[in-house]
């Protein structure tokens, strides 16, 4: 696509609630790059809960209030989270297929909708400049970005590009936190022994951060930190990118 | 809950608490999976393979009336006899009935997941047959009076150890006959031999069953197929009703797939492909000269074919390989058995309740965190995902599963289509946590969310919301308030 002057923010009620700050970073990333970024009052949550809980009419109604609020303008979507970013690409134009109101503007608003280090990489093709110093950063690679979006090189690339060889790959980066949603409530017992593997290779890692495209795996990653006490934070590569992560 | 319910999440805690099993996993998958990696980065364009093998499941799955009638007409031409069994009990039936009409009382048997899931061994017994496994792991899993673990690796479960003890107990081995893995290998075959030997009828499964030419393909590792298949004079076969492929070609793809998916190898060391018994030679064909007097088919329905047309159907296009158990990392922490049925993991978890119904199964769709690793390595682009999601649906549908979720779904989703509530309600929640919190984190959550805080944090909401400030801040660029 050309490049956008203006942009929509769909932020998650995760980051609206627990991480504004990551929000900020991503305005403040974007406006960087001279868009003009506007954040649509009504969003509310994209319904993921909802949808991976089985619980398919109270997904679809989540996904036509979604619909609505980011329709009323044309502007491109920004997600910062590739979880929520792939329900709206690739699972609204499923849920709303049959309604006759919605799914047009669905699938208009699929194509329009881009998680933040996509849009960033694949859009708006930025490069960010290096930093000579600051803390040693792990990846890890979410789930639903990785293997629903195809985020492989573009969180990468931003992070090499700011952090050079103080950024790696967590050992088993892709391998599933055990976040999962209702999953880690649910099934609690299994979800905390795939978050205690994920903090193992953190703690063998020796990063002092690890980086994620989606606050959600962060949330779950950075319980289990502060549970053990441990000193590795918790960062959104919206974070890093703005310069923002020692606040 | 109900029973089943309770009794799954009890058989997860059991396999979480148990260190021995994790060991176990750790070693076994994480070299199965590299092993996948590595055998697939041999082959050029892995994903057009994929796809081929796909297509071709796709489109026999499409039609397997058609390729299924092929097959038994093939098949019986070249002196086959396919009996169809509706049912598990139809098809436990047929097989005590070919061994009592032939005065078997010792049959051999090759790995099978199809005879697991009708319990064809209890039923043999309960005639009088005794039935002997003969691959190794299902000779140790038999020995144990224990069940498989895994679909291709049936003692993943166990250490060598636990085999030597057990051969040691049961076999009357000498330590030194069971001091090693070859030692204990040999053990098991000077054991098995005179099984073979002996035995009236041999039992296999079919991995792949090729429609225009009646024949059925077994791959094994360690050759016990091939004396099962050729060694009694009674040769039976069972198999699932979608274990078709349509021609020899296709059977070509799906196996370069099979073997690199199960174990990492390019092809099994043993590919059996045999087409119909001992037969002289006739005008119509070269006859075979060696093999059983009787090559028997059943062909097991068992509930799948409840499953075409539908929505699951796509489980069906399952060989039965085992990579996404391999890659599946609650596979990883919980083992097979805590699955609770015959197929664990993530097909496991779609085959046992499309198969026997949600009642008995409905905490398995639910036992995934959905993260698509196993859609990624599936060899025919299975979307398990999906399908986890489907009777997720259908669980909901039926009103099983927690009740308060029940209640606070629908709640959640009438309050985030109403912004100005969401809104308020979300900064009341707030606040009342900010209360309850420590230097930003929740060590405790009320009712059933207390499940997150038994072994993590939950950080305390922010005061104002990342919208309420942006707006507060930077009315301009507000677009739609």
């Amino acid at each position: 696509m050309t490049r956008p002057t203006r942009v929509q923010l769909f932020v998650t009620c995760l980051v609206d609630r627990f991480y504004p700050s990551v929000g900020h970073a991503v305005v403040a990333v974007l406006e960087r790059q001279g868009l003009d970024v506007s954040v649509p009052m009504d969003q509310t949550c994209c319904g993921q809960p909802a949808f991976n809980g089985g619980f398919t009419d109270d997904a679809r109604r989540m996904a036509r209030h979604t619909v609505d609020v980011l329709s009323a303008s044309p502007d491109p979507v920004v997600v910062p989270s590739g979880s929520c970013a792939d329900m709206i690409v690739h699972r609204y134009p499923e849920l709303l297929a049959d309604d006759a109101a919605y799914a047009a503007r669905a699938r208009d608003l699929a194509a329009r909708t881009f998680e933040f280090t996509q849009f960033l990489v694949d859009v708006l093709h930025v490069s960010p400049a290096a930093e000579p110093d600051g803390p040693r950063l792990a990846y890890h690679a979410s789930c639903h970005g990785l293997r629903g979006l195809g985020l492989v090189e573009q969180p990468r690339q931003l992070l090499r590009a700011v952090a050079g060889d103080r950024c790696t790959d967590l050992p088993g980066a892709g391998i599933c936190c055990g976040f999962g949603g209702l999953f880690a409530v649910k099934l609690a017992g299994i979800s905390a022994a795939m978050l205690a593997s994920k903090i193992e290779a953190i703690a063998e890692s020796g990063a002092d951060a690890v980086v994620a495209t989606d606050v959600s795996c962060l949330m779950h990653i950075g319980g289990g930190l502060h549970r053990r006490g441990s000193r590795v934070r918790p960062l959104h590569v919206a974070e890093i990118l703005a310069g923002t992560r020692h606040d | 809950m109900t029973e089943a319910s309770a009794r799954f999440h009890r058989s997860v805690a059991e396999a979480l608490a148990d260190p021995h099993l994790r060991q176990a996993l750790d070693r076994t998958t994480g070299r199965l999976a590299g092993g996948l990696a590595k055998a697939f980065a041999t082959i050029p364009d892995a994903g057009a393979l994929r796809d081929t093998a796909r297509r071709i499941r796709a489109h026999t799955i499409a039609h397997l009336d058609q390729h299924l009638d092929q097959f038994e007409r093939a098949a019986t031409a070249r002196g086959c006899h396919v009996h169809w069994a509706p049912t598990a009990a139809d098809a436990t039936r047929l097989v005590v009935d070919i061994a009592r009409a032939r005065g078997v009382s010792l049959a051999v048997k090759s790995k099978s997941m199809v005879t697991e899931e009708i319990e064809l061994n209890a039923a043999l017994g309960a005639a009088g047959v005794r039935v002997v496994e003969s691959d190794l792991g299902e000779f140790v899993v038999q020995l144990a009076d224990d069940r498989p673990s895994h679909i291709i690796a049936p003692i993943v479960h166990m250490s060598r150890d636990d085999v030597a003890r057990l051969f040691e107990d049961k076999l009357g081995a000498r330590p030194d006959e069971v001091a090693d893995i070859p030692a204990i290998t040999a053990f098991a075959r000077r054991t098995l031999r005179q099984e073979f030997l002996q035995a009236g009828m041999g039992i296999s499964g079919v991995n792949l069953a090729v429609a225009d030419t009646g024949s059925l393909c077994l791959v094994t590792n360690e050759g016990n197929g091939r004396l099962t298949t050729t060694l009694p004079r009674v040769h039976v076969a069972v198999m699932g009703l979608e274990r078709i492929v349509p021609t020899a070609a296709d059977l070509g793809v799906v196996l370069q797939l099979l073997a690199r998916s199960a174990t990492g190898q390019a092809l099994s060391v043993y590919t059996n492909i045999i087409t119909g018994p001992r037969r002289p030679a006739t005008s119509d064909g070269p006859g075979e000269p060696d093999g059983p007097d009787e090559l028997h088919i059943v062909v097991v329905d068992n509930g799948r074919s409840r499953l075409l047309g539908g929505e699951l159907a796509e489980i069906l296009y399952c060989v039965r390989c085992g990579a996404c158990l391999n890659i599946c990392p609650v596979y990883h922490h919980i083992g097979g058995h805590a699955y609770g049925g015959v197929y664990p993991g993530p097909v496991g978890s779609v085959v046992s309740p499309g198969l026997m119904g949600l009642d008995e199964w409905s905490e398995l769709p639910h036992a995934s965190s959905l993260c698509g690793a196993c859609r990624d390595v599936c060899p025919v682009r299975i979307d398990l995902p999906r399908l986890l999601l489907n009777l997720r649906a259908q669980t909901v549908a039926a009103r099983m599963g927690p009740a308060w979720l029940r209640i606070a779904m629908p709640l959640y989703a009438a309050i985030a289509t109403r912004p100005v509530l969401y809104r308020w309600l979300g900064s009341l929640a707030a606040r009342l946590s900010r209360m309850m919190g420590h230097d930003g984190w929740l060590d405790r959550l009320p009712g059933p969310l207390s499940a997150w805080t038994t072994e993590r944090d939950f950080p305390v909401p922010a005061p104002r919301s990342f919208v309420q400030e942006h707006h507060a801040h930077a009315p301009r660029a507000g677009g739609c308030e």
